[in-house]
Order: structure tokens, then C-alpha cells, then sequence
């Protein structure tokens, strides 16, 4: 059977070249390695030697041709004794240009409805039994009760990081662990956040249970390559060989008078990723069922948490083990006229402004995201179809964020159900300055999404 | 000029310049590699392997040797192979130099879009890799084919990945040469350098953490070390003893910027051990016994949980970075000819006759039998299809593996696209 031989690429980006000489002759024999040819291209002269051996039967493009595109057969190798002066290259037949769609072989012009799937049943938040004893915790401890909590039932589970041991925590969210874990489990680290992002991912692909706890998520930048690039893809790039469940953790987005570099949100830089599970909880019982949830993933997680909530107290129920579902969004405030959708810390915004909307006769229904990725669409979609009004509200940037998914999701599958174009309130678009008054000024507050909520409503 | 008057101290000094590497030779420039010094093989001690890390630091301006111009083994690092051992190495050797003809071509060819030859540093994986134990956990950079085919991971399946065909065990997602085999302890490869090492690190960390035996060894390039992850690991390796071993192959040339850019001027890199207080090794990476026995040294030290060992393989780059580069348009091509180290096969090869265990006869064999199971795990790949021709992975694997399980978005475009794909092109898997 006749081989072809094809336009070579010196490089992935090299597209046509010179067929500069051909230095066999139709009838040679060729045997692996022989350097049949050059070819030259504006880079380079390349040698192009044949991989198999038979006999050169057929040059279908002479020497000296230029703008040979890469990929064309060039000649024809056959076995000895082959025929091969009919030979020509096998090709595809040539297929109608269809507008739009380019050359799509077998297009059926036929208007097929591409029928939307049915949207799938997700797991709720497990019931909480009547009569549960409920206990006020602060989101500092609920943190902590989880990964404790899951440390004590699969000793795979570790945490490290810098102060995390003897400090308890840059936050103390750590606090007790060291007492009650030892050492070889609660592990104070050099300060190189690119150095145990790698150790963790490392130990993760090693079969154990890594914690790794950020000081704050924007010391995390010099570590996201492990992040993105390493633990994310981990399960995809081996072929579904290798894991990497590990959870990075720590404190997230602005807090106060801590300046431009250490005030900003990862949220939407994380769920953009594919590969990674992005979990922002508002309050702690939220904090804690899902920080059991990330622990006991097959997938890498991040974490966000929140400095400004750590110290808030919020009722928890005292449960032995209270898994709550990733990816499922939690309705903090049912309501009927405007949807307010958040996370994290402008929950709480959101919870405000809605008690004030309240006093005006505005009924807002507030959605705490709480998974940024996988983002719950359905929860945003369905409380859009009830109310016909939507509000992002978000502590971070607006440029690419995810109150700017929020919005695309309403223009794609919400689009009939709209009495008013989605708003979203976020930061000013600027690193978050130091001064007070100015950091106030440019940080998302609870006036602000009450304006945005009017203006939706046409109350304003 | 106002001020404290402290301007005067500058003098009349020259104004301030900066030194900007340059290689001791360009294109056509004769080669004269006399400023290489080449130790003599079996001169070199040998510490015990649990000793204190500061017992090897001299070894790191030193170069461990063992094979003489006499093709003989010498002195304490004589690994005292047998001759079965040896002829395995070889034969391991011989396929990966087969392979590596073979899949070049196949790149100009358009099999596949990119190569990598390990051409003249062949021992710094084959041999390094026979010193461990099989299951040891290794992660390798992208010139590490050999450990692959020393651990026995089929040819056919190496050449799948690289076509990214039907039997591609990674489905098409990874860079060709990009290997990962779960089974045989080889790490996925990571396109982004130097990843591997605190990687690695952490995996020994989890070994030991876990209380398992197994170890875990890292390669990566004399370029690769100028990476910050190169000091993190190093510096979590010596704070916390981890049983892992980190390979720097020296070849001198990282693409066209030679190891002057990466600090080869000032210091060897073995010598970083010193300061990172963990034990280093610097040995010749063409003396394939050199090369065992001291990935072999460093394997019982981790072992023992006498602590981490840095290794600098001294080697050369035969050939070019990859079927992307064109070495002839930076350095001379007199160097690899000229190289004082000469070619770890040629040696392995001379130290065997030496023994009387081997003759030219049976190497042509060798040689001609790996070329043929190159050539025929080639053909059998072949008809699993090359790079964008042929059988090719089920279009629904792209979503797969992302996650664990597939959450509901990535279920719903995959079924979406698997109808839009139905639309356009009926039932079944256009080509």
C-alpha cells in the first residue's frame, strides 16, 4: 500500500515552505532515515528525511515550488514492485460552504431545534431535624469545628501553613488544632506561598488530605500556578489516572485599612477555571458544612473566606456531621418584587438593604451563591421568574467578576422573565486606597444596592 | 550640590556596568573544551550514605566518575553491576536512542506536531531510574523518556500519547511527550517548568507522613533551576528531611541560553546543596555507572530518612532543545563532537566489551532489533490513528475529568454539543 508523504512543519506555527530539491528520484529506493528532500521556509533549510522505507514512487509536487502549504502530499512511497505511476493522494470530497457555519461536512439545512436538556435534580441541603439544639458560634470557630471535625474522622486530613501551629492562625481560625492534632498534622511552613501551594498539591497527589491555608488569598498570587495550573488539571491532563483533592483556604477580599494589595476578591479569578470547586460561605453554618464538603472532595477546592466576618456570630445547629451540598446557592430572604443575588460578605449588604426596601414596600428575595463555581444557575433563574427583577450585589471588582456571569446567565436563559435590565453594585474600579473615607467610598455598602434595587423596581 | 556631601565617595570610579553571560563558543567557532575540568573516574570518595550533609559538599565542586578511559569501573562509586544488569541498561538505552530516531521523523513527517530527543543523556534517566526502586514515585521533566521505557511502559502507548490517537491513554489532552502512567510511578508532565519539584517534595512528604516506603525523585534542567519552585522545594526538602531525590541534568544549554544564565559561572549546581545544608552529588551524566550509583546512594540516604540529596548530572545536549529548534544558529556544532565527557551509550557499550561480556556483533543486533520494535510499535500506533488523522478520541471525553464527577453544566453542554454534532454530521464519529 502507498504511503504518503506529506509537507513537513518545522514548527508548530509553520504553515507552507519551498520545495527546494528533491534529492531521490522517482524509482529510488528509500530506507528510514534517508534524507529525501529540503525544504526550506523563511526561518530555516530543513532536511526531511523519510521515516519509512519503499520504494519514491510518485513526486506529485516538483522542486522548487513555493508556498507549499504543510500537510499537502508531496510524493508517494510504495513497496517494491508497486505500481505506482497512477498513484494519486487520497482526498475528501469537496463540500459546500454553508453561510454561517463554515464547510461542515453533511450540514442537513433542515431547522433543527437544538432542544434545551432537562435541567437536573441537585442534591438539597441535608434536613435539619426539629428540636437540633442550636448554638451561636462565630464563623472564626465554625471554620475551625469543621476541619477539626473532619481531621478526627480520616487522619489523611492536614493542615499547614505559615502561623497556622503554635499562632493558631494569622485569624486563629486554626485555634486548638495544634493541642489536639500534634505537630505532624497542624504544620507551620516557610513563608513561600509557592513553595506549599507546591507541597500541598505534591501530598495530595500522594493520597493524603492537604489544608493549605493562605495568610490572605492575595499572598496567594504567587502561588496560583500550583493552583491553576498543577492541582486543577491534575484529573484531566492524566487522563482521569491522578488526583489532587486538596482544599487552599484563607481570607479573602477586602477587610480594613489593610491597603491596595491586600484587599482584593479572587472570586471570579478562581471560578473561572476549569477543574477547580470555588466555595465563598456568608454565615457559619454554611461555613462549616461546606468547609466538610471541600475536605472531602475528590477535587481540588479553594476556599474563600472573609476577614471582616470571622468574628460575627450567627446560629449553628449542633449536628454530628452536617455535609452540605457544593454548587447548590441557599435563599437567605424569600421575597416576590426583586431578586438581590451575593456572596460572601455582601450577604450580609444585601440582608440589610432588604430590610430596609422592606420599610418601602419593596419585598426583596436574597440568594447567598455560596459555590462560585460550579454556580448554581438554576436557583438565580428560577427566583428571576418569580420576581422579573435582579440585582448583583458583590465586594469586588466589576470588570469580568461574577456579577458580570450573573448578568450573562439572566441574557441567556432569563431573557423573557426581565422587567428590567440586571444591575449589579460592586467596588469602585480601583485598587482599594488605605484612607478611610476613601476606602468607604469605594467599597460596596448597603445604600448602594437599595438605590440599585429602586432603580430596577422604578421606585426611584 | 545640596545635601550631606556624601557625593564625593563615588571618586572619579567608572560608571557602573553590569556582566552579561556568553557562551564560550558560537556558531563556527573551533571548540576547545580544556576549561572543563574532567576528574579522574574513581578518585572521588564515597560517604556513607547517612553521613552528615556537609561530609558531601566538597563532592559538589567535585565529579564523581567511576568509568575510565580504559572502559574499566574504578574506585568507591563502582556500583558492581553485573553483566545481566549492564546489558538491560544498555538494551534500555539503545530503545529510548531508536525511539527517539523514530518519533523525530515522525514529527517532520507530521505524525505529531513536537519531539523531544534525550540524545547523550541517556544515563541521566536510564540509569538513575534502574537505581530506584520500581515503584518509587517519580516526576520527571519532558527529557525523561527513558525512565518510561527502562520501568517497561509499552512503546505503543508512548507513541499513542505523542499521536494524541484513539489509544491515547491521556484522551488527547496533553502536549505530546507529556506522558503519565500511574502505574508505573511516572508523573503527568508539567509544561510549566520546575512545577515538579516541590511537587515532589510534597509527594515524599505524604510518603513519609503516610508512613509508606516508597520514595520520590525529580528531574529538571540546569535552565529550571533559576525557578522559584527550584528554592521552595529545596528549602521544605531540608527543613523537614523529605525522603526525595532532586536530579538537575545539566546538559548546558537551556533552548539557546546556555547555563551561564541559570548561574553555572559562579557556582556548579550541585553546590546549591550547601546552602540549603542537604547532601549534593556531582557526577559525570555520560558515565552511566556514575550516574546509578549515585541516584542509588541518594535512594538509600532517603530511605534511611537520612535526609533529601541534590544531584547535578554534569551531561550535554546532543541534539536540539526540540523538533521546534535549530541549534546550529547559536552554538557550535563542533561541541558535541568535541564534548570531553564522550557518549554514555559508546561507554556503557566499550565498558561491556571490556568485560568480555558484549562484542560489536551483538550491539549492531541490539541496535537493528530495537529499531525494529521501535518501528513495529510505530505501525501497530498507526492504525489508531496520528495527530489529526485517523481515529481520535470520543468527542464526549473533553468533558470528562474535569471534575470528579461531571457537574450538571459541563453534563449539559456535553450533551448539547453531542446534538449539534448529530445535526450536522448524522450518527456515529465523522473523521
Amino acid at each position: 500500500m502507498a504511503i504518503e508523504l506529506k509537507m513537513p512543519a518545522l514548527s508548530p506555527t509553520m504553515e507552507e515552505g519551498t520545495l527546494a530539491k528533491w534529492l531521490k528520484q522517482e524509482g529510488d529506493e528509500v530506507v528510514a532515515g534517508d534524507i529525501i528532500a529540503e525544504i526550506e521556509t523563511d526561518k530555516a533549510t530543513m532536511e526531511f528525511e523519510a521515516v519509512d522505507e519503499g520504494i519514491l514512487g510518485k513526486i506529485l509536487v516538483e522542486e522548487g515550488t513555493e508556498g507549499v502549504a504543510v500537510g499537502t502530499v508531496i510524493a508517494m512511497i510504495g513497496e517494491e514492485g508497486e505500481d505506482m505511476s497512477d498513484a494519486q493522494p487520497s482526498q475528501s470530497a469537496e463540500v459546500d460552504d454553508v453561510p454561517g457555519e463554515g464547510k461542515d461536512v453533511g450540514r442537513d439545512q433542515s431547522e433543527a431545534e437544538i432542544t434545551k436538556p432537562a435541567a437536573k435534580p441537585k442534591a438539597d441541603d441535608p434536613e435539619i431535624p426539629s428540636g437540633t439544639n442550636v448554638v451561636k458560634l462565630t464563623v472564626r470557630e465554625a471554620l475551625r469545628d469543621g476541619m477539626a471535625e473532619e481531621m478526627r474522622l480520616d487522619d489523611r486530613v492536614f493542615v499547614m501553613g505559615e502561623e497556622v501551629a503554635e499562632y493558631q492562625g494569622a485569624y486563629k481560625v486554626t485555634q486548638g488544632l495544634l493541642e489536639e492534632f500534634g505537630p505532624k498534622r497542624v504544620i507551620d511552613t516557610p513563608i513561600t506561598e509557592y513553595g506549599f501551594a507546591g507541597i500541598g498539591t505534591g501530598a495530595a497527589m500522594g493520597g493524603l488530605r492537604p489544608i493549605v491555608e493562605f495568610m490572605t488569598f492575595n499572598f496567594a498570587m504567587q502561588a496560583i500556578d500550583h493552583i491553576v495550573n498543577s492541582a486543577a488539571k491534575t484529573n484531566y491532563m492524566s487522563g482521569g489516572q491522578m488526583r489532587c483533592p486538596v482544599v487552599f483556604r484563607g481570607p479573602n477580599a477586602a477587610a480594613s485599612r489593610v491597603g491596595a494589595q491586600h484587599s482584593q476578591n479572587y472570586g471570579p479569578w478562581y471560578a473561572s477555571v476549569p477543574g477547580l470547586i470555588v466555595i465563598a460561605p456568608y454565615d457559619a453554618q454554611d461555613a462549616k458544612g461546606l468547609m466538610k464538603a471541600a475536605i472531602r472532595c475528590e477535587d481540588p477546592v479553594v476556599f474563600l473566606e472573609n476577614e471582616l466576618v470571622y468574628g460575627r456570630s450567627f446560629e449553628v445547629a449542633q449536628l454530628d456531621d452536617h455535609v452540605l451540598p457544593i454548587g447548590k446557592a441557599r435563599i437567605m430572604r424569600e421575597g416576590s418584587d426583586v431578586t438581590i443575588v451575593a456572596y460572601s460578605i455582601a450577604v450580609g449588604l444585601a440582608l440589610e438593604a432588604a430590610e430596609e426596601l422592606a420599610g418601602e414596600g419593596i419585598d426583596a428575595e436574597v440568594i447567598d451563591l455560596r459555590t462560585l463555581r460550579p454556580l448554581d444557575r438554576e436557583a438565580v433563574l428560577t427566583s428571576l421568574a418569580k420576581t422579573n427583577r435582579l440585582v448583583i450585589a458583590e465586594e469586588g471588582w466589576p470588570t469580568c467578576s461574577i456579577s458580570s456571569e450573573i448578568m450573562a446567565i439572566c441574557m441567556e436563559d432569563g431573557f423573557d422573565h426581565l422587567d428590567a435590565p440586571v444591575l449589579r453594585v460592586t467596588d469602585e474600579d480601583v485598587p482599594l486606597p488605605y484612607a478611610a473615607n476613601l476606602e468607604a467610598a469605594a467599597l460596596i455598602d448597603s445604600d448602594r444596592i437599595v438605590k440599585a434595587v429602586k432603580k430596577v423596581c422604578y421606585r426611584d | 550640590m545640596a545635601g550631606n556631601g556624601t557625593n564625593d565617595r563615588r571618586g572619579n570610579l567608572p560608571p557602573l556596568s553590569l556582566h552579561v553571560p556568553e557562551p564560550n563558543f558560537r556558531p563556527g567557532d573551533a571548540v576547545d573544551f580544556s576549561h572543563i575540568g574532567v576528574t579522574e573516574p574513581g578518585a572521588q570518595p564515597r560517604p556513607d550514605e547517612a553521613c552528615e550533609a556537609a561530609e558531601t559538599h566538597p563532592l559538589c565542586n567535585d565529579l564523581i566518575r567511576v568509568l575510565g578511559d580504559d572502559d574499566k569501573a574504578h574506585g568507591p562509586w563502582d556500583p558492581k553491576l553485573d553483566p545481566d544488569t549492564l546489558r538491560r541498561m544498555l538494551q534500555a538505552m539503545a530503545t529510548t536512542r531508536a525511539f527517539d530516531e523514530r518519533m523525530f521523523r515522525g514529527q517532520r513527517q507530521g505524525k505529531t506536531s513536537f519531539y523531544m530527543k534525550c540524545t547523550g543523556e541517556e544515563a541521566t534517566s536510564i540509569s538513575a531510574s534502574m537505581a530506584l526502586a520500581d515503584d518509587d514515585m517519580v516526576f520527571p521533566s519532558y527529557r525523561q523518556q527513558g525512565i518510561l521505557i527502562q520501568r517497561g511502559y509499552p512503546l505503543v502507548e508512548m507513541i499513542n500519547q505523542i499521536y494524541s490517537n484513539a489509544g491515547d491513554k491521556l484522551k488527547g489532552r496533553q502536549l505530546p511527550i507529556m506522558y503519565c502512567s500511574r502505574e508505573h510511578g511516572f508523573y503527568t508532565i508539567s509544561g510549566n517548568l520546575a512545577t515538579q519539584l516541590p511537587q515532589a517534595v510534597g509527594y515524599s512528604m505524604a510518603s513519609a507522613i503516610k508512613g509508606d516506603t516508597r520514595i520520590a525523585a525529580t528531574w529538571v534542567g540546569d535552565g529550571s533551576t533559576a525557578e522559584g519552585d527550584f528554592h521552595a522545594a529545596c528549602t521544605f526538602a531540608s527543613v523537614y528531611r523529605a525522603p526525595v531525590i532532586l536530579n538537575v541534568v545539566n546538559n548546558q544549554w537551556a533552548i539557546s541560553s546556555f547555563s551561564g544564565f541559570a548561574g553555572a559561572e559562579n557556582a556548579t549546581f550541585a553546590a546549591r546543596a550547601i546552602g540549603y545544608g542537604i547532601a549534593g552529588l556531582r557526577v559525570d551524566g555520560n558515565d552511566a555507572l556514575a550516574c546509578y550509583a549515585a541516584e542509588r546512594w541518594a535512594a538509600n540516604r532517603a530511605r534511611a530518612n537520612a535526609g533529601p540529596t541534590l544531584i547535578e548530572f554534569f551531561s550535554y545536549r546532543a541534539e536540539g532543545h526540540s523538533t521546534s529548534d535549530d541549534p546550529s544558529g547559536y552554538r557550535s556544532a563542533q561541541e558535541r563532537e568535541e564534548w570531553p565527557l564522550g557518549d554514555p551509550v559508546m561507554r556503557l557499550k566499550k565498558h561491556l566489551i571490556a568485560l568480555g561480556e558484549w562484542d560489536e556483533d551483538r550491539q549492531e543486533e541490539m541496535d537493528r532489533k530495537a529499531a525494529e520494535a521501535v518501528k513495529a510499535a510505530t505501525k501497530e500506533a498507526e492504525k489508531l490513528g496520528t495527530l489529526g488523522h485517523g481515529m481520535h478520541q470520543p468527542f464526549e471525553t473533553m468533558f470528562e475529568d474535569v471534575y470528579e464527577e461531571m457537574p450538571w453544566h459541563l453534563r449539559e453542554q456535553c450533551e448539547q454539543s453531542l446534538r449539534e454534532k448529530e445535526i450536522k454530521f448524522g450518527k456515529g464519529d465523522p473523521k
